[in-house]
């Protein structure tokens, strides 16, 4: 007979046998050797945590009691793996694409990053777990008595063996669960132990199913029969209750930290799920194959004791299989172990990063972020975290004093882990699903199965049960958790179940519903649902805020130097700036976001990020003041535009006054040169003939006058030249001075046409006037208007050159004004030279040799200008046309300056 | 033409095979919450006895194991890319 203290020698031997697997493994992995860490094999037996030793010894203990019911927990997960495609290929999907670091980071990175929802799922996920873990540490004390019993040391001090178990697990968690700090580089030493352990269940298990069936047993044939007569087949048979547990079991599963710490986290390529979703199955079906034949067994031997939970052990143990029995109890101890040492890591990985560092964090919010080493102080959160999760374990475990009330706890810690179901389901599944709801359904399934259940089994386990449970609190009978709502519930858990379950569900409906989520929760609600469509991240950072140097910084402590700086150094050779930091843009923002996610969990990396880029996440009003932005640029373009278009006219314009002056500047030359020629013509005969009358003696008297009057008529032509230009000067600065008077249109043409010397007989040019229409009465200056009659006569006298040269004054009388239209018979004005015979010195060609200065029309429309009406070319039909109009009566709009004067 | 045919095909098939999968547990709640259905009311085992329910649940165990593990592969298979495909079709082009 094995004695305690051999026992005890033959556990550490197993744990040092752990550890040395555990090192090899964590080695091997460094150098990147152990291919066969990242096989799908091991991942499925990684896997196998889910059958703990409650499990391990009660499924046997529970197919005593009520028969098939032991399978439940065992179909649930079943059925999850089997429809691996359809939800946990999205699960680990999600969990890959974010680097999500636990369920209460799944479930706060889902909706939005918050942390009070992480804090949330963190405490409920706490309270699961610890009366699991005392659980744990009660069968390992059990099945150390068990062997202890019969041995000449007596009974072991069992509360000691829990202690020692429980630091050693703490020990062994710490070390391969915090070397280091990154999640995502995973943990090959501590899933390579959990591996071994998971063989090693299995074949005990294994082991004694084939010793009870073929050894005690006469085969499979006699095995049933032995079922069939056995007091097994007696126990009750509740459909609702089969139901009921595998549909628990099933959500278990999928919401379990442990779990979801082997399921999710731990997982290094997706594909391993394929060979996981039959292969655990396969693993679940042969733990669970002889788990009623060693019950019936069990139940038939009277050496097997009267603890159904322990038969695994006690029955080869009462045949005198000792070897067997010690096989089993190192299987019922890696079952343990295994769960407790995954448990605590998920455990401590979410309270340290949902709890103590956003505490830390909140603490130490006016000190630089970059002050005290954050890699620290998460690691030692972490550590801190599991030894008060194993602390916690053991209090509960010796509150309870190995109470069989703790049986219970399996079950019931199930149903509290689940109550993140619907948030967790509705978030990979549904966009809607918001914060608001997720936060109510979870608070109110959590109460009320707190309230069901976790209380009044604490109070049974710790032997009191206040009377405030019995009746309820403040005498209201409805909310006594005996009977809920008056029902007289046959079964608390499943009552429980479906209370809690349906209010959380409901809530979290009609939370999403009514609620109106973040920006930020719409991004991730995007990027979870749509996973399979863009595995990148679009959370984005407004960026160039933070410097680079503070990032580095900060990455530093929590990364680690060498990863921080290879991090940095890959971005900046990915910006193209080799040597240097990289630009803290939006992209290098997200993925260091990222990476700092899988240290310290997603919503305190934001944090931390915020904190130095000084843009905390993007709210409303960061998206508001985007489109802000955006509006200006765009109004301020639409006014660039209209500039722009504004400008190209004016270019157009330009160009137009351009070509005109270019015109103006040949013409001026032109006229420059005839202006010189027109001077020089009469200077020159005034010269030659003075000088002739200078030589006094060669000049008779005729000569001399006829010489004098040369003189004179040229003289006057040079004046009537100087004349014409100063005129137009005076004009054009307005200094002329207008002598208005009543008149009539007729008497002004008759001037003008004497003046002209049209009225001769024999004239060159034919006039056509009407005397009854010319019968107009104006008050205006008669000179002025003569003056520009005279010229238009003359330029018609000079230019038209028609056979029989004709004149034709047409007057036409408007209501507030008269039109007097000088109309020639001529060849009229080229279209290209119309724009130019107003201006000053503009001669047409055809007048090239006639005399004069062409002043006379740039003169006259001057004139019209300042008598407030207007003289224009109008090119209508053949010959010439010049329509001079006159407002009748004297305007205000007369010209003011000359008004002024 | 008639790679595009067979491609389509492929396609198609693979999502029916995606389907199967997203509906295996479906199958397994019939098999396993089925029975609960029929041999309800009878207290215990008048339908069946516990040998016959324990080796029933087994069994329909090991079925849906079975063909989860050939959808699985099936699955796997047709996530790789088809190394004869695109060559089976090419020699009768030449031809």
């Amino acid at each position: 007979m094995l004695s305690f203290d051999g026992l005890v020698a033959v556990c550490v031997l197993y744990v040092a046998g752990l550890f040395g697997v555990a090192f090899l493994a964590e080695k091997r992995a460094m150098d990147g050797k152990a291919r066969w860490l990242n096989s799908p094999i091991t991942y499925t037996l990684s896997l196998s945590i889910y059958t703990t030793a409650w499990t391990f010894y009660g499924a046997v203990g529970s197919a005593a009691r009520s028969g098939m019911e032991f399978l439940t927990i065992y179909l649930g997960p079943t059925l999850v793996f089997i429809g691996w495609f359809w939800l946990l290929r999205k699960m680990v999907r999600i969990g890959r694409a974010q680097r999500i670091t636990s369920i209460a980071d799944m479930i706060s990175s889902r909706y939005g990053k918050s942390g009070g929802l992480a804090a949330l799922v963190t405490v409920l996920a706490v309270l699961g777990t610890t009366p699991y873990i005392a659980l744990q540490l009660q069968s390992v004390t059990l099945s150390f008595e068990v062997f202890a019993r019969p041995g000449a040391l007596g009974a072991p001090d069992t509360e000691q063996t829990a202690v020692w178990v429980a630091g050693g697990l703490a020990l062994f968690t710490i070390v391969f669960g915090t070397r280091s700090l990154d999640l995502n580089e995973r943990h090959p030493g501590l899933v390579s132990a959990i591996a071994l352990e998971a063989i090693v269940k299995l074949f005990a298990i294994l082991a004694v199913g084939v010793f009870v069936v073929w050894g005690v047993a006469d085969g499979p044939g006699d095995m049933l029969a032995r079922i069939e007569a056995s007091p097994v087949s007696d126990a009750d048979w509740n459909g609702a209750r089969w139901l009921g547990l595998t549909a628990l079991s099933a959500f278990a599963i999928l919401c379990l930290p442990r779990m979801f710490q082997v399921l999710v986290v731990e997982n290094s390529d997706e594909r391993h799920l394929a060979t996981a979703a039959w292969a655990f199955p396969l693993y679940l079906l042969l733990i669970s194959l002889f788990v009623v034949p060693i019950a019936v067994i069990g139940l038939s031997l009277p050496e097997a004791g009267s603890n159904p939970d322990l038969f695994v052990l006690t029955v080869p143990l009462g045949l005198g299989r000792e070897g067997l029995a010690l096989l089993v109890f190192l299987g019922g101890f890696s079952a343990a172990t295994s769960m407790v040492i995954v448990a605590a890591l998920a455990l401590s990985t979410m309270v340290s990063n949902h709890i103590i560092v956003p505490l830390w964090l909140q603490a130490t919010r006016n000190e630089d972020p970059m002050s005290g080493d954050m890699r620290r102080v998460a690691l030692m959160a972490r550590r801190l975290s599991i030894g008060g999760v194993l602390f916690l374990g053991l209090g509960y475990y010796r509150l309870s004093g190995g109470a069989d009330a703790l049986a219970e706890i399996g079950l019931i810690a199930f149903l509290g882990v689940a109550q993140v179901l619907p948030a967790l389901l509705g978030g990979i599944l549904w966009r809607g699903a918001t914060r608001v709801g997720a936060a109510i359904g979870i608070g109110a399934g959590f109460a009320i199965w707190a309230w069901l259940l976790l209380i009044p089994n604490v109070a049974e386990t710790g032997g009191l049960v206040p009377s405030m449970l019995d009746t309820g609190p403040f005498g209201l009978f409805w909310l006594s958790p005996a009977t809920p709502l008056g029902l007289q519930a046959t079964d608390p858990l499943l009552t429980a179940m479906m209370l809690s379950l349906g209010v959380n569900t409901l809530l979290f409906i009609l939370g999403s519903l009514f609620s109106f989520p973040s920006p930020l929760e719409r991004l991730q609600g995007a990027q979870f649902v749509n996973v399979y469509d863009h595995s990148r991240a679009l959370l984005g950072w407004r960026g160039a805020v933070g410097t680079a140097d503070d990032l580095l910084i900060m990455a530093q402590r929590i990364l680690g130097t060498s990863r921080a700086g290879r991090l940095f150094q890959d971005a900046a050779l990915a910006q193209g700036r080799s040597g240097d930091l990289p630009e803290p843009t939006p992209d290098f923002l997200e993925s260091l976001e990222r990476e700092l996610a899988g240290s310290v969990g997603a919503a305190t990396a934001h944090a931390m990020v915020a904190q130095i880029t000084g843009g905390a996440s993007v709210s409303v009003r960061d998206l508001l003041a985007v489109a802000d932005e955006t509006a200006q640029i765009m109004e301020y373009s639409s006014q660039l535009e209209a500039k722009s278009a504004e400008l190209s006219r004016t270019a157009a314009r330009l160009r137009e006054v351009n070509q005109k002056l270019t015109e103006l500047s040949v013409q001026k030359d032109a006229f420059l040169s005839q202006i010189s020629h027109e001077l020089r013509t009469p200077m020159t005969s005034i010269r030659s003939f003075s000088e002739i009358l200078m030589q006094a003696d060669a000049v008779d008297d005729a000569a001399r006058t006829r010489f004098s009057r040369i003189i004179h008529d040229e003289s006057l032509r040079l004046t009537r030249l100087l004349d014409d230009l100063l005129d137009l000067s005076v004009l054009e600065n307005g200094l002329v001075t207008l002598h208005r008077g009543e008149t009539t249109l007729r008497d002004v043409l008759d001037r003008a046409f004497y003046a002209a010397g049209a009225m001769e007989e024999g004239g060159r040019i034919a006039i056509r006037r009407d005397a009854a229409a010319e019968q107009v009465t104006l008050v205006t200056d008669p000179d002025r208007l003569t003056q520009v009659f005279i010229n238009l006569i003359s330029n018609a006298q000079k230019y038209c050159d028609a056979a029989e040269p004709e004149l034709r004054i047409e007057v036409r009388r408007g209501s507030d004004a008269v039109e007097i239209v000088f109309a020639d018979n001529g060849r009229g004005i080229p279209a290209r030279q119309q724009s130019l015979i107003f201006e000053k010195f503009a001669r047409l060609d055809t007048a090239k040799g006639a005399p004069g200065a062409g002043l006379g029309l740039a003169i006259s429309r001057e004139i019209m200008a300042r008598l407030g009406g207007s003289l224009s070319y109008r090119p209508d039909g053949d010959g010439t046309r010049f329509v001079v109009r006159l407002p009748l009566g004297l305007s205000d709009a007369v010209a003011p300056r000359s008004v002024a004067e | 033409m008639a790679r595009r045919v067979f491609l389509e095909r492929r396609t198609y098939r693979k999502n029916r095979l995606q389907d199967a999968a997203r509906l295996l547990p479906v199958l397994g709640m019939i098999l396993f919450f089925g029975p609960v259905f029929i041999v309800e009311d009878t207290s215990g085992q008048a339908g069946a006895g516990m040998a016959e329910w324990l080796v029933y649940c087994f069994v329909v165990w090991v079925v849906l194991i079975a063909v989860t593990a050939l959808v699985s592969r099936a699955l796997e298979r047709s996530d790789a890319p088809p190394p004869q495909a695109p060559s089976a079709p090419a020699p009768d082009r030449r031809a």
